[in-house]
């Protein structure tokens, strides 16, 4: 097993790897070149050439990408072209506010999807199991800022519970910033919570017929305890799996949460420098979100491993 | 061996549509149908359905008008008619999302094809090409490559197309996978067929129904995508009307109880839930049509 975890890993570092090739490939060396992207119209003979200097452009591309990942490895990830200060110094707050919608979602959405599925399973074929059939195809095919918005009408300005921005700053700890974070964590919650619900009713449902349920039913076991103590612990990889999927999900959904929040966070962050065309910037968060991606990928694998003794020994 | 040996494999006969596809289709489907029927109307004959021209301002009535007996959506933030922005929006966003998922389609279905019916090396170095493009999130890989390329109309479809195509990509390998070892894909080989006329001839009408229902899942896919980046501000650029955008633009009014911006967002909801009832049908009868065929072969 130990064998099949360090491949895995040694699989994930590679893909890390990969990202950050394809990432600077995006911004270094496709047919736009980034300093006239910078400069757009006003570019001349003279202000592109500095900014190709700035930049470091005229080393060969393979010197700059070292440069670049080396920096980045450090913990330096350049500067900003807009605002001319080190990108780390700005990451740093919004990385943190991003992780912590992130995370308050996840610790709402993940009990509750599995909580619900679990119901679902054992009260098949009901109309509660019908609802929620119906709402994860709802929540499946709606736009994340359409359920923001909807929020945003109903709850924060027609009942005036919550506050409709999540305007947060520097100097707010994480008990100011909670009231804020309700409405944009709820959104993703709505996103999120009907597909791993419906996962975790069908990987319930596909052993229920299994030999060793019937021999609980006919033992008389009740049927919440058949399905907690019997089912649950066998499909545990599938369910885990799905999850982490959806917190890899969760991770990119806020950029467009964030938005329609105007939440400082990573993602906002990101979008804003994209419609500046501030590449360093771009850079930097596509590599960290990338990177938050394939880890999650990576730890859903490892889980399942570890979780299914089938896997543990592999033939 | 002597089970096989008796049935001559030979291609499917080509079937002609099969009405019952509608007649037997639930009520939720017939919805979804209708949605899409609307859309794709108001897609083809904008400008005889809109009841007022794309651009016109309505000074009188000013920004944000409430709906009325003459504006049923009401005005958008420079006093134009909401409905009519609407529906001239359906033009722009569903025709780029065409556009891009039959580029994505071509695209992942031909290096789909390719890779199984050569397998090998073909197949290796295409697979790992589109693992590794799968291993970025997909907005952000387009955020990146956006920030560089800019978001002209032909570079959107581009970015969404060639992303997209991943997913189709693995799919039609799956799927040929399964047909290109059949001994009919094998008799071809031997006549001496090139690998264009196998795919055309003899994996693609064996792979149709699949990729049918791929077509509507990926068309809500960039959809969805491109409502998002225009959302973003990074998509489709004013003047032109387009849902997503639209959104953006009426964004801030949401906080004065002014609803806005949820037309346009409602009738992007609308319709990739129109698209997922249709799909979730086809895919339905899909699975019945495999066990009944399967229940066959058993006997």
């Amino acid at each position: 097993m130990l064998n099949l975890l360090l491949r895995r890993l040694a699989l994930g570092v590679m893909t890390l790897w990969v990202v950050s090739v394809i990432i600077f490939i995006g911004t270094e060396i496709l047919p736009g070149d980034v300093a006239t992207a910078i400069l757009g119209q006003s570019a001349t003979e003279e202000n592109t050439a500095a900014i190709r200097e700035q930049l470091g452009l005229n080393r060969p591309p393979h010197e700059r990408y070292v440069a670049w990942l080396g920096a980045f490895l450090q913990g330096d990830l350049g500067m900003s072209l807009t605002s001319r200060r080190p990108i780390t110094d700005q990451i740093g707050f919004r990385l943190e506010n991003t992780l912590l919608l992130a995370g308050l979602a996840a610790l709402i959405a993940v009990p509750l999807a599995i909580c619900l599925g679990l119901v679902a399973a054992i009260k098949q074929g009901t109309i509660f199991d019908r609802g929620i059939s119906i709402s994860t195809l709802l929540t499946i095919s709606v736009p994340e800022f359409f359920i923001g918005y909807v929020l945003i009408f109903f709850v924060a300005v027609q009942w005036r519970w919550l506050p409709s921005m999540s305007s947060v700053n520097t100097r707010m700890d994480i008990w100011d910033k909670l009231p804020l974070l309700i409405l944009p964590a709820l959104t993703l919650t709505l996103v999120t919570v009907a597909h791993m619900m419906r996962m975790t009713r069908a990987a319930v449902l596909s052993v229920m017929n299994s030999p060793y349920i019937e021999m609980a039913e006919l033992k008389g076991i009740r049927n919440w305890r058949i399905v907690v103590q019997h089912a649950l612990p066998n499909v545990l990889s599938p369910i885990i799996n799905v999850v982490i999927l959806n917190l890899a999900y969760l991770v990119v959904g806020v950029v467009v949460v964030e938005v329609v929040f105007t939440y400082e966070g990573l993602g906002k962050y990101m979008v804003d420098a994209v419609s500046k065309r501030d590449v360093p910037v771009v850079q930097a968060c596509g590599l960290i979100f990338a990177m938050v991606y394939v880890g999650l990928n990576m730890t859903a694998d490892i889980l399942a491993i570890l979780a299914n003794p089938r896997l543990r020994h592999p033939k | 061996m002597s089970m096989v040996d008796d049935k001559v494999p030979e291609a499917l006969p080509r079937r002609s549509f099969d009405w019952r596809f509608f007649a037997e289709m639930p009520l939720a489907s017939k919805v979804g149908l209708a949605i899409i029927a609307i859309n794709a109307f108001a897609v083809i004959f904008a400008p005889w359905i809109a009841p007022y021209s794309e651009t016109e301002m309505f000074r009188d009535l000013g920004n944000w008008a409430p709906p009325s007996a003459e504006h049923w959506l009401g005005s958008d933030q420079i006093g134009r008619d909401m409905l009519t922005r609407i529906i001239y929006g359906a033009r722009t966003t569903i025709l780029i999302a065409l556009c891009a998922t039959l580029l994505s389609f071509s695209m992942g279905i031909l290096a789909g094809f390719t890779a199984a019916v050569m397998g090998g090396i073909v197949d290796n170095v295409l697979s790992r090409i589109v693992d590794a493009l799968m291993a970025i999130p997909t907005l952000i890989l387009a955020l990146v490559v956006i920030s560089v390329l800019g978001t002209e109309i032909y570079i959107l479809v581009l970015v969404i197309a060639v992303l997209d195509s991943t997913r189709v990509f693995r799919l039609s390998r799956a799927i040929a996978m399964d047909v290109a070892v059949m001994e009919f894909v094998e008799a071809a080989r031997l006549r001496g067929e090139g690998l264009w006329w196998i795919m055309r001839r003899e994996i693609l009408p064996n792979t149709i129904m699949p990729l049918i229902a791929e077509f509507g899942l990926r068309f809500s896919f960039a959809f969805l995508f491109i409502a998002a980046l225009s959302f973003l501000g990074l998509g489709v650029q004013p003047p032109y009307a387009d849902w997503g955008g639209m959104v953006r633009e009426n964004a801030q009014v949401i906080s004065y109880g002014i609803p806005a911006p949820l037309y346009p967002a409602g009738a992007i909801a609308l319709l990739t839930i129109g698209v997922n009832l249709v799909v979730d049908y086809i895919l339905a009868r899909q699975n019945r049509s495999a066990a009944a065929a399967f229940e066959e072969q058993e006997l």
